[in-house]
């Protein structure tokens, strides 16, 4: 399916900026889709297709680097991304009743974004918070010894953000 | 220079943060400020001191009194006796499992007094955003003695010491270095390998962010010793938070000009720059790492040749672990007959651990090799909470063995716990009580797998999807005697077959349960019914 050109354009200049601050070298191809995908938590094709282009890597490189690493997405993804530990140590904590309460809150499964483009629920491996499990990482953020209780809180707490 | 009479050492440890530690000293400081004693008490933010379980914590000095789950409404109390006064506020003391009668200071608590700090040994104690604080500590004498040896001789002293890897395959650390040493070429990379993934495994991070320098320092005289003038820290992408701490300590390396051109005017140059993945299991495998670093997929290469002689741009490189490089500093200065005498005779000096699961004192801990599972679980763990009892120790995170308790007394190093079936790992421990079911755990483990397998070798890619299924079908009590048997089949294929670490160990913490809990399989197969009544069907009937 042909792209827009104004998407292909108005994906442009961002990239070129973005890439020129590191270098069109491959080295820094992870670093560079990081700060392209920073502005709506996701990669679209017009910005993978911009990224080949500037740094001169075929395009089927740069989509086998942005869907095999867990943090990139090529699909549309919330303001919120909120990614749940299901790693053992979080599992045997009472991981289960967070990600349920987590689905009824939002109205949405693992995986799903909500309608409104806010939140996204994903899983996550391991975190490296093991002694405040279960734990969960929204955006840059981590928020531990959660319970079933205190989902609504933390939601909340992205809200007035 | 400033003198204090009194040092508040909060803890700004990842555990403690999420506990609210923050909010903890920035109440302190204004209190301070607002009783007038700021000109003689200083906070000081510091790295991990391991206790996680009882975050936030801090530590008094001179007094070395530890106050455990401290909240901003506690602060005015502390500065009002404690810090006034000179009264210890004795509802903040450390209550283990067996409390003793005026423990005080953090050395009294078992949890600390039974470990024993190399690695760790300025975590907690000192400000890791200050370089001068490392240096009062020794820091960067190492260094300065290294450049003053031939690299060969540096590389001895390695050797000689033992040392062997921490990131979890446990190679000696020496023989690696030679390898880079004596591999052809000009230019040569040393790598830190901070890619921390393992479930269960927060050691590296809390390294890093309590003691940044001890890694800088011995990523230097690895640097020295195998010949290369360039090193990268190679971060998980999840990781961002400790990413800034760094990059600090960075900094100040090379103002001080103990990084960059020169070092020393020993004509030795070395410099270091951090790279950021963006979630992958499988990039702490060596070869996928490099990969990732070149801005490919995070895929393993085949080995031989290994990056020894063709590794990052087909150079020559080594890459050693967080833990194993901040033990560098140490046995250069304390020379290999100190730290063999530590630990074990195959495997000298400490071993960092983090516990997890149903355990008391969850948290970080380092302990000499050769200590047994039941000290860390009890003695220094505090056993389990909720009066509840031991089930299952999985050590060397999900890759490794599930112990149960008959095997409470094996000693903690590389190979008593590889000859009693499992594997000391990444150090990951997770303990488990008995109202969890061994079916249902070991399915999260393979969740886990068929997730991260990269997916390039077919073993790995098929083998940890069809393992999952066929455990899955054992929770759902559809499984037959058959069953077992294919996975068995299909775990001696993925450990023969697969490319690399993660699909040969993936069959790991099934092969270990049925080995060791065979009676929770058969109760699933057998009798259709789940003991500790978690899996779905049994929760169903009952």
């Amino acid at each position: 399916m042909a792209i827009a050109k104004e998407q292909l354009d108005s994906a442009e200049k961002r990239v070129l900026q973005i890439v020129s601050r590191y270098g069109a070298n491959e080295e820094h191809l992870l670093q560079i889709l990081h700060d392209v995908q920073a502005d709506d938590n996701s990669l679209s094709e017009a910005e993978l297709i911009q990224v080949a282009r500037a740094m001169d890597i075929p395009l089927s490189r740069v989509y086998g680097v942005a869907t095999f690493y867990s943090m990139y997405s090529v699909r549309p993804r919330g303001k919120f991304i909120i990614r749940i530990c299901e790693s053992a140590p979080c599992h045997i904590t009472g991981a289960q009743s967070v990600i349920r309460a987590f689905e009824q809150a939002l109205g949405i499964k693992m995986g799903e974004t909500t309608k409104d483009r806010k939140f996204t629920l994903e899983y996550t491996s391991c975190l490296g918070v093991c002694g405040v499990a279960p734990a969960v990482m929204i955006n840059d953020r981590v928020y531990g010894n959660l319970t079933p209780d205190k989902v609504q809180e933390v939601l909340s707490a992205c809200e007035n953000d | 220079m400033e003198f204090f009479r009194s040092h508040v050492l909060v803890c700004s440890g990842v555990n403690c943060s999420f506990r609210g530690s923050r909010s903890v000293r920035a109440a302190l400081v204004e209190e301070i400020r607002a009783q007038g004693l700021d000109k003689e008490v200083r906070v000081i933010e510091t790295g991990c001191f391991g206790l996680c379980e009882a975050g936030p914590v801090m530590v008094i000095y001179p007094e070395a009194v530890h106050y455990c789950r401290v909240v901003p409404d506690d602060v005015k109390e502390i500065v009002e006796e404690h810090l006034r006064k000179g009264r210890i506020v004795d509802r903040l003391l450390y209550k283990g499992e067996a409390q003793v009668k005026g423990v005080q200071t953090w050395r009294q608590i078992d949890f600390y007094s039974r470990q024993k700090r190399v690695v760790l040994r300025n975590c907690g104690l000192i400000d890791p955003d200050s370089i001068d604080e490392y240096i009062a500590r020794e820091g960067y004498e190492a260094l300065g003695r290294a450049l003053r040896m031939q690299p060969m001789e540096v590389i001895q002293a390695v050797k000689d010491s033992g040392l062997r890897g921490r990131g979890g395959a446990g190679f000696p650390t020496g023989l690696k270095w030679d390898f880079t040493a004596r591999a052809a070429g000009d230019q040569k990379y040393l790598i830190c390998n901070a890619d921390e993934g393992e479930p269960g495994t927060f050691k590296d991070r809390l390294i890093l962010e309590g003691d940044p320098h001890s890694v800088i320092e011995g990523m230097a005289i690895a640097a020295y010793a195998i010949g290369a003038s360039k090193g990268f820290i190679y971060f998980r992408g999840e990781y961002k938070l400790s990413i800034d701490r760094l990059t600090h300590a960075l900094e100040q390396a090379r103002a001080y000009g103990l990084l960059g051109k020169n070092i020393f005017d020993s004509g030795f140059s070395f410099d270091i720059e951090i790279k950021v993945g963006a979630g992958a299991y499988v990039c702490g495998e060596e070869t996928a790492l490099i990969n990732s670093m070149e801005g490919k997929r995070g895929e393993p290469r085949f080995k031989p040749p290994y990056p020894a002689s063709v590794g990052l741009w087909g150079k020559p490189t080594c890459v050693n672990n967080v833990e194993t490089l901040a033990n560098i500093p140490s046995i250069i200065r304390q020379g290999a007959d100190w730290f063999r005498s530590i630990g074990t005779a195959k495997c000298p000096g400490t071993k960092v651990f983090t516990l997890t699961g149903n355990i008391n004192n969850a948290g970080l801990i380092e302990v000499p090799m050769g200590i047994t599972l039941r000290e860390v679980v009890y003695d220094i763990g505090g056993g389990i909470p909720h009066g509840r009892a031991f089930k299952m120790a999985q050590t060397g995170g999900t890759s490794g063995g599930c112990l149960p308790e008959a095997l409470l007394d094996v000693p903690m190093d590389i190979d008593s716990l590889a000859t009693a079936g499992s594997a000391l790992g990444s150090g990951a421990l997770m303990i488990m009580d008995d109202s969890h079911c061994i079916i249902d755990v070991v399915k999260c483990f393979l969740q886990f797998f068929r997730h991260e397998s990269c997916g390039q070798c077919t073993p790995c890619r098929e083998g940890t999807q069809r393992l999952y299924e066929l455990v899955d079908k054992i929770s759902r009590m559809e499984a037959t005697e058959k069953d077992v048997e294919l996975i068995r089949r299909l775990a001696r294929t993925m450990e023969d077959a697969s490319l690399c670490a993660l699909g040969q160990t993936a069959p790991f913490p099934v092969l270990t349960t049925m080995r060791f809990f065979p009676e929770e399989y058969e109760a699933h197969i057998v009798h259709g019914m789940c003991p500790a009544g978690v899996c779905a069907a049994a929760s169903q009937i009952a």
